[in-house]
């Protein structure tokens, strides 16, 4: 039994209206059986400073990420993981989180990459519960433990690796980092520890498109034609071309890829978590510096 | 209490927590950093900032006949950070600068915290510990 979708009139305008729920139609929804609020930040400890009610916590790095392999979670791991979190195979995920929800749509990737069905951003992040009046609370969620069925993960539809990237040369890619990690001024973003990366610069052929350029200063999407007018614009990317994005370790990127799978509804996007942290400390990959994308190399 | 005393009951406490408590009491520490006096509120230019630190924190070092003294200013959307303020704080305020400088640059590491948090994220209270040392060598040479 799947939860309605939140009728809300900018959201009909994308691709997926389906994906967004705006924080007066949480509001309404908290307590639905079939749904389970997520909360997923970069600060391990803002949820327990205070939560929307009924909400549980996936923190991307103790609960997404292998402690020990850089990977993400196994099929058992994800299965464990969802049935502490009392989420089933059919239960309607709402996801929210800090900084314009950056880790909450990469928690949102990876639970696509176990193909959970029925999982949506709150927009706003968790800026626009506080902001809609609403109160958090510290009130510990109780949780029903539910049974999750083990699932193997698809790393082949939306997750790149670097030999996919280098194979693909010739077809878009998108970097979305800031435009000095892009020019290769910095290996992070401004304000951010540098590190990570023996080399700066980006990708060959990558567009540069910074992640914020999606949100309003509220952290809520912009609209379909903003959207559009930007990354099909301004870009020239086509919703029928295989695109690939990345950033610094794939959170960000998340973000961009749910923007342009979801909201302009691309066919075709990957995630390459990789990412800067990988390729620029790769031997003898190809890197551009400067503003420009730079030529791709051939395919191999 | 010396400083190796404290730092000794710190980690005596995070340790005998269980993760979850860890956090718990993480989050008491970041509530009880303190706040940052007018002197230094109305003049942020003289506050630090320390890079490392995944959200901005600022931190100041005075020393004084011998004693050093903290000043930190973090978010409050950023309780992480603050408790890793609070914590150093608590260890190392109103103690001698030679206390200060002999603490083992690897305190962060022995809390326990890392199962907690994650090894990636004490690599900002690494950060502030080198700064705070840092500040109270060029204070103490001045």
């Amino acid at each position: 039994m799947t939860v309605a979708h939140d009728p809300d009139a900018k959201f009909q305008g994308y691709a997926h209206p389906e994906v967004l729920v705006t924080a007066q139609w949480l509001a309404q929804h908290i307590h639905d059986s079939d749904l389970v609020v997520v909360e997923s930040d970069e600060d391990v400890l803002l949820y327990e400073v205070g939560h929307i009610p009924t909400a549980v916590k996936i923190d991307w790095h103790t609960d997404l990420n292998d402690q020990i392999t850089r990977d993400y979670v196994d099929a058992q791991g994800f299965q464990a993981l969802m049935q502490r979190s009392g989420i089933s195979r059919d239960t309607t995920v709402v996801i929210y989180g800090d900084k314009s929800n950056w880790w909450a749509a990469y928690a949102l990737w990876v639970f696509k990459l176990f193909g959970h069905e029925d999982v949506r951003l709150l927009d706003g992040a968790r800026e626009a519960w506080t902001s809609a009046g609403f109160a958090l609370t510290r009130d510990e969620t109780a949780v029903i433990e539910s049974s999750y069925p083990l699932v193997e993960r698809d790393d082949k539809t939306l997750r790149a690796f670097r030999d996919d990237v280098l194979a693909h040369f010739g077809n878009p890619i998108l970097d979305i980092r800031s435009p000095q990690e892009y020019s290769g001024e910095r290996t992070h973003m401004p304000d951010y520890p540098q590190e990570g990366a023996l080399r700066a610069g980006h990708i060959p052929s990558a567009v540069s498109v910074p992640w914020a350029r999606a949100v309003n200063a509220d952290q809520t999407f912009k609209t379909r034609e903003e959207l559009t007018a930007i990354y099909e614009g301004e870009k020239g990317l086509k919703p029928s071309e295989d695109v690939i994005a990345y950033c610094r370790i794939g959170e960000r990127s998340s973000h961009s890829w749910f923007v342009l799978k979801y909201l302009l509804g691309f066919d075709n996007v990957r995630n390459y978590d990789g990412s800067w942290t990988e390729w620029g400390s790769l031997v003898g990959v190809p890197i551009v510096k400067g503003d420009e994308p730079g030529l791709a190399p051939a395919p191999r | 209490m010396t400083v190796s005393e404290t730092a000794l009951e710190l980690q005596g406490d995070f340790k005998a927590a269980t993760i979850k408590d860890r956090l718990n009491l993480l989050l008491e520490f970041s509530e009880n950093l303190p706040t940052l006096p007018a002197r230094y509120a109305d003049h942020p230019d003289l506050l630090e900032r320390v890079e490392e630190c995944q959200s901005p924190i600022y931190l100041f070092v005075e020393v004084q006949d011998e004693r050093v003294h903290l000043f930190f200013s973090a978010p409050p959307e950023a309780p992480t950070t603050r408790g890793f303020a609070s914590i150093l704080h608590e260890l190392l305020d109103d103690e001698p600068a030679a206390e200060v400088l002999a603490v083992d640059d690897d305190f962060a590491d022995t809390l326990g915290l890392a199962e907690a948090v994650s090894p990636l994220r004490l690599r900002g209270m690494r950060a502030m510990l080198f700064r705070i040392k840092r500040q109270v060598r060029e204070k103490v040479s001045e």
